[in-house]
């Protein structure tokens, strides 16, 4: 039991004392101390409702300014408020290095349905069959009658059917405006500009997406709107690569090759002034990827910077330059090129099985295309020394071009990079590169011996990197190529007034299940004009070539590559501005007309 | 000899009613609530129509309905008024256990209009959501319980007033009505701050009520979903509040006149949640400042009235319900403007509802019959402060 203490104790003793009732005094002082906390709480509360009527107030005049606010504000067209991005429709367009229109984009309409707006579904259907005799009727009367709200249509309209599914006169056919994407000049660098796909789509836009080519490698770029209306500048020249491409497909035809790539780039600042590869296709109308067959017969197949072959003797030059920079040799060092060259088990023997004699000199080994020769010359060299040169000129590395191919296209190498496999590497098998990769080699090793990158950018000057070789050694690989030319080979290359030095490479084709094809022929010429002054390099690859206007079929890039490249340069070269003109005489003619 | 035959004239003791009555009710308050009335008819004269028209009814219907159940509502109210606090307190604690004991039988006999939440019991011609009357019953209890525990050895009667607050919140919460629920704390806190709350504790509660907002947000998707199209920039022009917000900028000052509205077509509530903008686009901001003011003067009379008031019951209780008449005005009309996430919460007697009018007339009757005026002592006050410098 708790004890209540009696308050107030002095008075309640007092009482007792009296004999009074204690209890009314309790209940007195409960009484006094009740009014007073009465009388506390009270005031209390007052200063606390004073607080409530002032938090009121402020909440009511909150409401009414906002109130006020609001009826101020102009109203405003209720505009649908887009959840998440909106779609950017946008993509700079492509120009070449002249400033022609390579790609642009076109306001066009996409067809959609709501069936639910629909007043004659099946009639809609059997008119919209009419106007698109690829939709399926019986598909489409069931989309429309069906529980959908939406149906995509078409995704691009042209003036005329877009009218004439206005005319159809449904209010449940709708369209949407969209750009898209408009390649005018049709197949004209296909493979360099690659196409485009629709990204999101929705019914006010839809994103236009690179798909392939320099559309995918610079698709963020093309797509940033920060870029503003400022087009793409490529290294392209319009007018060449029509040429080229109208060369090269009558060449692909007259030597009944199934495939042909050619390129041909700026020796100086790496830019490809064109890149051909057929058969090509539209991109307007990028077909479908091939799922049956072999992807490299596809006309999207980049024959000239996806297609890696062994190259064959366009690579002894590489062999002849090194050699010269080492010190090795020089042009008149005389070579050992007694076939054939036995190496362990294996053979190595010239082209048809000739025999060169026992010595060529170093210009000869390359005129004639010698296999012992450079062979001998790459066991000198050795294989440390010749992978690190073929790296340095980016031979054995994915080109750092702009194509959203080429980071993926890897070139092929010998596991294991042995004598005997430098033995044939020297003469160009046993590394597979694309023809784009042999352009670049060559423009490094013939532009002055310094390394160029390969670039589809147009370019404000020379961007050469480091030095592979001399000036020197530079200056005599170009004369040796230039004499494959003028008594070698290459003999078809000649064309009065460019000077073009070259090499010849005829590679048998290697099966897909390893092991080489016989008579099937990878044909290649890469060369340099003008030799003495070095502008341009060009390659020209021939797939399966075979000249069958002689007695019997001749399948040697001499017969075939090279007549193409020649007719090329004969039509590209004045459309590059190079005017034909004579080689200089001799050093010794100059100094004995001086003389006079 | 006269009183012998005819019997004595009965001395009353004490004034009559009605003059009493008469003498000592707000008179502002009670003209402000029966204009409040008359806004709310002429309102529903413009809500009532599209309402009528998806429902298939004459054009009208709802006004007549309004009217009739906002008569009863008034008598209601002036009935009530005329009670002394005690009879109030009374019925008031009667009342609260009907309405919990009807909360709680919900899940059973309760009906959900196809709403998501059942919150309502049919009866055929007129529909009964026992939350509202819940609500003046509520507050007369914990007043009740809150005044009791400032005895000098009386019950603890605020936690006691705590455990039904906490336990009234639940089965509402439970409908799902977290609105009611919220109001049900809201009243609970602010009788308890008059009380004589400590600070410290207040504060604490603030902070308990942020974390439960936090677990409401995410536990429960419905509420997550308001809250986000709260606190996203971008007003979504189909959504309600985006409709309200553009009815009151159609609106301006004067507004389009009477019948161009066109918000009410698009609102499914505009003759309840959003009666506020359905005002301000056919009457401009004038009326809706008139309507502000209104509520301001009833909430703030009140307060001001039960600032002076002796008996702690009544001035509990009359705070609990001014300050929930008045917020239910304030979270109404804020949701509209978008100063607070929507929330479905009548504007009281303005908006349409039989029940809901009944409801708020009781809860008005209770407050007039709080504030009227009353001898405080103040004789004696003035005597003690004489006495006790």
């Amino acid at each position: 039991m708790t004890r209540t203490p009696l308050r107030p104790l002095a008075r309640i003793l007092d009482a007792r004392d009296k004999g009074e009732n204690p209890d009314a005094i309790e209940r007195e002082n409960i009484r006094m101390r009740h009014e007073e906390m009465r009388d506390r709480a009270r005031s209390r509360a007052q200063g606390r409702l004073q607080m409530l009527g002032m938090l009121f107030f402020c909440a009511f005049a909150t409401v009414g300014v906002k109130m006020g606010a609001l009826s101020a504000a102009e109203p405003e067209e209720p505009t649908a408020a887009v959840i998440g991005t909106p779609i950017v429709g946008g993509r700079a367009e492509i120009v070449d290095r002249n400033g022609r229109i390579l790609a642009s984009n076109l306001v066009t309409h996409s067809l959609y349905v709501q069936p639910p707006l629909m007043t004659d579904p099946a009639g809609s259907a059997a008119k919209l069959v009419e106007i698109f005799p690829d939709l399926d009727l019986e598909r489409l009367t069931r989309q429309f009658t069906g529980e959908r709200t939406f149906v995509w249509i078409k995704r691009k309209l042209s003036p005329e059917q877009m009218q004439a599914v206005h005319d159809i006169g449904d209010p449940g056919l709708l369209f949407g405006p969209r750009e898209m994407r408009l390649y005018p000049n049709g197949r004209l660098a296909s493979h360099v500009l690659g196409g485009y796909r629709f990204g999101e789509e929705g019914v006010s836009a839809a994103e236009l997406v690179g798909r392939a080519g320099v559309e995918r490698a610079l698709d963020d770029y093309l797509r940033d709107p920060a870029n503003g209306a400022r087009p793409l500048e490529l290294s392209i020249d319009l007018s060449v690569q029509a040429a080229v491409e109208k060369v090269l497909d009558g060449g692909m035809r007259l030597m009944n090759a199934k495939g042909a790539a050619a390129v041909v780039m700026d020796v100086h600042t790496g830019e490809v002034i064109s890149l051909a590869s057929l058969p090509d296709f539209d991109p307007n109308d990028r077909p479908a990827p091939p799922v049956t067959g072999n992807p490299e017969d596809s006309p999207l197949f980049n024959r000239a910077a996806q297609g890696v072959y062994e190259l064959g003797s366009t690579f002894k030059i590489f062999t002849a330059a090194q050699a010269m920079e080492l010190g090795l040799a020089n042009p008149t060092t005389q070579i050992d090129s007694n076939a054939p060259l036995v190496w362990g088990k294996f053979k190595i023997g010239e082209f048809e099985g000739k025999n060169y004699g026992p010595t060529l000199s170093l210009t000869d080994v390359i005129v004639k295309s010698s296999n012992v020769g450079t062979g001998n010359l790459a066991k000198q060299i050795g294989s440390a020394r010749q992978e690190t040169f073929l790296r340095s000129l980016g031979l054995l590395d994915p080109l750092p071009v702009e194509l959203g191919e080429a980071p993926g296209v890897k070139p092929l190498l010998p596991p294991n990079w042995s004598e005997i496999s430098t033995i044939t590497i020297s003469f160009g098998h046993g590394v597979s590169t694309t023809p784009l990769h042999l352009a670049a080699a060559y423009s490094s090793i013939l532009n002055g011996g310094r390394v160029v990158k390969p670039t589809l950018l147009r370019q404000s000057g020379p961007r050469l990197g480091e030095r592979v070789v001399s000036e020197a050694t530079s200056a005599l690989a170009r004369a040796m190529l230039r004499q494959v030319v003028v008594r070698g080979t290459a003999s078809m290359a000649e064309v009065a007034g460019y000077a073009i030095g070259g090499k010849t490479g005829t590679a048998d084709k290697q099966k897909a299940t390893g092991g080489y094809e016989k008579n099937v022929n990878i044909n290649t010429f890469a060369g340099v004009f003008p030799a003495h002054d070095p502008k341009y390099v060009i390659v020209v690859t021939l797939d399966e070539a075979e000249d069958l206007t002689g007695p019997e079929p001749r399948r040697t890039a001499g017969w075939t590559a090279v007549p193409v490249a020649a007719e090329i340069v004969r039509r590209a070269a004045p459309l590059l501005g190079l005017r034909p003109e004579i080689e200089p005489p001799p050093p010794a003619a100059v100094t004995v007309s001086a003389k006079q | 000899m006269t009183e012998m035959v005819f019997g004595s004239i009965p001395v009353r003791e004490g004034e009559p009613i009605l003059p009493r009555w008469w003498r000592t009710i707000d008179k502002w308050s009670m003209s402000a609530i029966l204009i409040l009335f008359g806004i709310g008819i002429l309102l529903g004269l413009a809500a009532s129509p599209p309402l009528a028209d998806r429902n298939g009814l004459s054009p009208f219907y709802y006004v007549e309905r309004q009217a009739f159940f906002g008569v009863l509502a008034i008598a209601t109210m002036i009935f009530v008024s005329m009670q002394k606090p005690e009879t109030v307190r009374r019925i008031g604690i009667l009342g609260f256990f009907a309405a919990f004991a009807a909360i709680a039988l919900l899940p059973v006999f309760g009906t959900d209009f196809g709403k998501g939440a059942v919150r309502w019991y049919s009866f055929g011609f007129a529909s009964v959501q026992p939350s509202e009357f819940l609500k003046p019953g509520f507050i007369v209890i914990c007043a009740w319980l809150m005044a009791a525990a400032q005895e000098i050895n009386g019950p603890p009667g605020r936690v006691f007033s705590f455990g039904i607050a906490i336990v009234t919140a639940f089965f509402l919460a439970m409908q799902p009505d977290f609105g009611q629920a919220c109001l049900i704390i809201f009243g609970w806190g602010v009788m308890y701050f008059v009380a004589g709350a400590p600070f410290l504790l207040l504060m604490g509660m603030a902070g308990a009520v942020v974390i439960a907002g936090i677990f409401a947000y995410e536990g429960s998707e419905h509420f997550a979903r308001r809250i986000d199209g709260f606190l996203s920039a971008e007003i979504d022009p189909r959504t309600q509040i985006g409709y309200a917000t553009n009815a009151i900028q159609e609106g301006g000052f004067f507004g389009v006149g009477v019948g161009g509205g066109e918000v009410k077509w698009s609102l499914p509530d505009a003759h309840t949640d959003f009666i506020i903008a359905v005002a301000a686009e056919e009457y401009g901001l004038v009326l809706v400042l008139v309507i502000i003011a209104l509520y301001a003067l009833i909430t703030l009379r009140a307060l001001y009235r039960l600032g002076r008031e002796r008996d702690p019951f009544i001035r509990l209780a009359g705070t609990g319900i001014a300050c929930m008449f008045g917020i239910q005005a304030i979270i109404n009309m804020g949701v509209a403007v978008r100063l607070l996430p929507a929330k479905g919460m009548t504007l009281p007697f303005v908006s349409y509802g039989g029940s809901s009018l009944i409801a708020a007339g009781l809860m008005v009757g209770a407050l007039l019959a709080f504030t009227r005026t009353r001898p405080q002592g103040e004789m004696a006050d003035i005597l003690l402060k004489r006495r006790r410098p």
